[in-house]
């Protein structure tokens, strides 16, 4: 076997989904082998010694593959585990990571197809999908949000001389979403919880478990919102729908014009409040400075 | 400090890992640390905090880039994106050098994110020194590889794990970060002497040292980093110091992570080694010719 097989094989080793146990699987559930039993396999490239097999050998290396990336997915979308429940959650978790195993040099990426996934696998979510997937577009956008570039934001000066013709765009690291359900509240919830619970962590016997974080209950109401950093911490802003169509015809590139056109559609506020609108909307911008220049 | 070709002559002394939960006590104490090891993968993004934190870090102390996803025995090509946010980081960082993994880790685009091992082959050492080279050569700076802790040993293996490191950095003409916690890491897990591993290695090639902790189970060791370093290890240190003469060290404490002020006073165990010494005659003589 050449240099790049073996580590084709050894790879598929050990990215090969573990036992309910946390344990290799004692046949091959890929297909790659045939089925065939995973300590023949592991025999033909590992070598065992006095304590262990070739088979516990490369079970090493099966589990800290998985251990490592159920603990980055977990630490991403704690939210969504409050929200699916433990169980359903560690299931989604190991679907995901089997269908989309990183593709990325970072583990920071790990999380960027779940979104998709999710809605094509709406059976992992369970009865509250659409919420559970609001959840999924809030923690994602909290990682872009957190470490995306920052470009030089135009000043309040610049931002008054703003006409049709200006190439504008909008900072990398503002985030824009729509949802159905305000979930940014039980995100924000849910950190008030995990802050209480390790000022309190101090304090409390050790024998006491940290209590599991009870979801707040949401009804569905359409949300605009906006996560952005500032000072280098993120927060939540939220918009009007108007506002947030505005922004996004911004991001995608569109000139000012047709992305008030795409902002205000339908809309029937007289053109005096639509224009007192834009006015309020671009100070609050080049306050947060989330304007920018196109490249 | 006695500096090498392969870790551009500096005289960096002892230093620690820079992470996240020792920020507030480094930004408020200001400990007199000679330099910080930064993991190059946490600051390759385009903004924010990560970036904004490795900057005020080095408005007061040197830092100098180790990563962990550059998989130099890889067998397929590196990744582009990965080389040229790299390069950026370097700029930015100035790192005098910088060091990886004598491992693999990718293979068809996905990524394990561990530190697998390589068999000790021929063709691995061709394959991994190239890789080395054309790095180093992008990156205009001198690179070191480091010895991993491995769990398990292949059938197809021609050589010593020590051979293996010395045949791939003469081909490559980089350096060599010994980590001597891996050598005993994986000399219990393989049942061979560590000793002989440090006697082996080319001395005159070694740009820096990490020290660290581990993790024994019943059958095997893990590598850890969550504890402080045992003695066995001090020795291998030690002996390595012996042959290299005063080196850059590093300690690495990566899981449950103490305060700033533990860590630190591990660290500085490493300084009664430290006092300069002359490398022995015989590898004083290679030095100098290989400078």
């Amino acid at each position: 076997m050449n240099l790049e097989d073996l580590q084709r094989t050894m790879g598929a080793a050990v990215m090969q989904p573990l036992t309910v146990d946390e344990e290799m699987q004692p046949r091959d559930i890929t297909g790659r082998w045939n089925g065939r039993a995973m300590a023949e396999v592991a025999g033909e490239f590992i070598a065992p010694n006095s304590r262990l097999t070739s088979f516990e050998r490369l079970e090493i290396y099966n589990r800290q593959y998985w251990f490592r990336l159920q603990t980055a997915f977990s630490e991403d979308f704690p939210a969504l585990k409050a929200v699916v429940g433990a169980e359903r959650f560690e299931s989604l978790m190991n679907a995901y990571l089997a269908a989309h195993p990183s593709r990325s040099f970072t583990l920071r990426n790990l999380g960027s197809k779940l979104l998709v996934w999710l809605t094509q696998n709406s059976q992992y979510a369970g009865r509250r999908q659409a919420l559970a997937l609001d959840v999924v577009r809030v923690e994602w956008a909290c990682i872009e949000a957190f470490d995306n570039a920052e470009r030089a934001p135009l000043g309040a000066e610049e931002v008054a001389t703003v006409g049709a013709d200006s190439q504008l765009a909008l900072q990398p690291y503002v985030q824009l979403l729509a949802l159905q359900y305000p979930a940014d509240d039980l995100v924000l919830d849910m950190h008030q919880h995990q802050k209480r619970e390790s000022s309190e962590a101090g304090t409390r016997p050790e024998s006491m478990e940290e209590e599991p974080y009870q979801p707040l209950r949401l009804r569905k109401r359409a949300t605009w919102l906006a996560i952005h950093r500032s000072d280098l911490s993120l927060y939540y802003r939220r918009l009007s729908r108007s506002e947030y169509l505005t922004l996004c015809a911004l991001r995608d590139g569109q000139t000012l014009p047709v992305a008030l056109e795409a902002g205000f559609a339908g809309s029937r506020l007289a053109i005096g409040m639509k224009l007192n609108l834009v006015r309020q909307w671009f100070t609050n911008w080049a306050e947060l400075g989330w304007i920018c220049r196109q490249r | 400090m006695a500096g090498n070709r392969f870790n551009a002559f500096q005289d960096h002394g002892v230093g620690i890992g820079l992470r996240i939960p020792h920020y507030e006590h480094i930004f408020a104490h200001q400990p007199a640390v000679d330099w910080f090891e930064i993991i190059s993968e946490n600051y390759m993004v385009d903004g924010g905090r990560p970036l904004h934190m490795l900057d005020r870090i080095m408005e007061r102390y040197r830092v100098v880039q180790h990563g962990v996803s550059m998989y130099f025995g890889s067998a397929q090509a590196p990744d582009r994106e990965h080389m040229r946010r790299l390069k950026t980081l370097v700029q930015r960082t100035k790192t005098p050098w910088l060091s990886d993994h004598l491992c693999w880790g990718s293979i068809d685009g996905t990524y394990s994110h561990d530190l697998l091992p390589l068999p000790y082959t021929w063709e691995a050492v061709e394959k991994t020194a190239a890789r080395i080279r054309e790095v180093q050569d992008f990156l205009e700076i001198p690179v070191a590889v480091e010895n991993v802790s491995s769990y398990a040993e292949f059938v197809a293996s021609e050589m010593t794990e020590w051979e293996f490191l010395n045949e791939v950095v003469d081909r490559a003409d980089c350096g060599i970060l010994l980590d001597v916690n891996n050598i005993y890491v994986s000399s219990v897990n393989h049942d061979f002497a560590p000793m002989d591993y440090v006697n082996a290695i080319p001395a005159e090639r070694v740009a820096q040292i990490h020290v660290a902790g581990h993790t024994r189970y019943e059958k095997y060791i893990l590598d850890t980093h969550d504890h402080p370093v045992i003695d066995p290890v001090w020795q291998l240190y030690a002996r390595a110091i012996e042959r290299c003469g005063p080196t850059p060290t590093l300690l690495e404490w990566d899981d449950r992570i103490p305060s700033f002020e533990e860590v630190w006073a591990e660290a500085r165990k490493a300084e009664k080694y430290l006092a300069p010494v002359e490398p022995i005659a015989e590898e004083k003589q290679l030095a100098g010719a290989a400078r």
